[in-house]
């Protein structure tokens, strides 16, 4: 499963530059808004929800180095968090669907944690 | 049939260094960054094929051919350019059956140049402006010394991006031999970051830029990333706890890597306390921005081999933190 079919599926806004989607599969996906504990939990090439959209998102996606950060419930990013992004080559998209929603058609389309 | 092109100046002697500042290159990326670094004349063809407004332009059809060209600029007394017979023009002179004609006659004289040291951004313009093919170059002295297309364009941005990426290649290789090329009994790097208190806007960039170096010293990059987790903890707690931030260090060494914080205050009451997974004191401020789940040291404990808290309240902490490298992580050899 490539991110530009799950961007399709589930109807995602991209916020960042565009660029080749299907070149990206994402090996799994974390659930947190404590920055703490998706550090912990999160692994790299991993699809990260969460509602929080401020700067320091960027910070750790890059150090994690997650596949994309997809913000829940429409919360919205500044614009110097997606120009951070765009420079970290950080991909944010954008659904005004709740977290809980966006996990589950997740796990649908087969993107499972690999044990 | 394969056609030799003289090498484009920026193929024969490559770009010269023009520096950015940080600020600037935050702003703008790497290929609009390119775009007015690099120079119509870097990336031009030089090597012209022209033709005399005297010419027939059967002769000029014959250039065209034998080059795989679509147009040519036509110049008078050796370098005044006069006008463009392209293509299109002779197709004209075709339909009247004129190909015996001279350029004179069909070439066009409404003519867009673009200045040799003009940035390539310029010719891009014109060339999306005017719709056209190729452009002229010419001198300050207005005498044409080159032509432009689009496909010189892509080329010379191709070829300056895969001299950055040489360039990083590089900058890598040299830090990555730095603990072979450098002798002493004991060398050891030490990277400096000064934390500001309460500044998340910068929050994680001094971490980014550890595991950047790390990865550059040829670091594992498991090993950069457990550190890169380690220190961004830490840089946070510096950011959300300090009374005045603090300063974040890095020391590397071939066998091992060791991040410290030290800050002069509120420091820690109760140290075991704060180890408790889920304990926090951050702000409910703090606490929306996603920081202060209580599991920042829990987290660098699980990343490095080593822990050591030291704190005095009124005085301030000393965070120190060790990974040790297994094998020959830096130096390509292994330790004694």
């Amino acid at each position: 499963m490539n991110l530009q079919q799950i961007i399709d599926h589930l109807n995602l806004t991209v916020l960042t530059d565009p660029r080749d989607f299907t070149l990206i599969q994402p090996d799994g996906g974390y659930t947190s808004d404590l920055l703490s504990c998706v550090m912990a939990g999160a692994k790299s090439n991993y699809l990260w929800t969460t509602l929080q959209a401020h700067l320091n998102i960027v910070a750790v996606a890059a150090l994690l180095e997650v596949a994309a950060i997809i913000i829940t419930e429409n919360a919205q990013p500044d614009p110097a968090t997606i120009a951070k992004a765009n420079e970290q080559g950080i991909i944010l998209l954008s659904t005004p669907e709740p977290t809980y929603e966006i996990d589950g058609k997740l796990w649908e389309m087969g993107i499972h944690i690999q044990k | 049939m394969s056609q030799t092109r003289t090498p484009t100046r920026q193929e024969a002697h490559g770009r010269q260094g023009r520096p950015i500042t940080d600020h600037d290159a935050n702003a703008i990326n790497r290929v609009e960054e390119l775009s007015y670094d690099l120079k119509v004349h870097e990336v031009m063809t030089a090597e012209l094929q022209m033709a005399s407004p005297e010419m027939p332009i059967s002769e000029v059809l014959e250039i065209l051919r034998i080059n795989h060209i679509s147009g040519v600029p036509v110049v008078e007394k050796g370098s005044n350019l006069v006008g463009i017979l392209s293509l299109e023009d002779i197709v004209r002179a075709l339909q009247k059956n004129d190909l015996s004609a001279s350029v004179s006659r069909y070439m066009s004289t409404k003519l867009t140049t673009v200045a040799s040291y003009d940035p390539i951004v310029g010719a891009m313009q014109k060339f999306s402006d005017s719709r056209l093919g190729r452009l002229p170059v010419m001198d300050e002295n207005n005498k044409i010394v080159g032509m432009i297309t689009k496909g010189d364009i892509t080329r010379g941005m191709l070829i300056a991006l895969q001299k950055d990426y040489k360039e990083e290649e590089v900058r890598r290789y040299r830090a990555s031999h730095l603990f072979d090329d450098i002798i002493s009994d004991r060398t050891t790097l030490v990277l400096r970051y000064n934390i500001k208190a309460h500044d998340f806007t910068h929050g994680g960039n001094a971490s980014s830029n550890i595991k950047r170096a790390l990865l550059r010293l040829g670091a594992d990059p498991q090993i950069a990333r457990r550190c890169g987790i380690a220190v961004y903890e830490a840089e946070i707690n510096l950011i959300i706890h300090t009374t005045h931030g603090g300063i974040l260090k890095l020391e590397v060494e071939p066998h091992r890597i060791t991040m410290s914080t030290t800050d002069d205050g509120p420091g820690i009451a109760d140290i075991d306390q704060v180890l408790q997974p889920g304990y926090t004191t951050a702000t409910e401020q703090v606490r929306e921005m996603g920081f202060g789940a209580g599991m920042g040291l829990v987290n660098i404990k699980r990343c490095v081999d080593k822990m050591d808290i030291e704190s005095t309240v009124g005085k301030g902490t000393k965070l120190t933190m060790r990974i040790y490298v297994p094998t020959e992580n830096f130096t390509g050899r292994k330790e004694e």
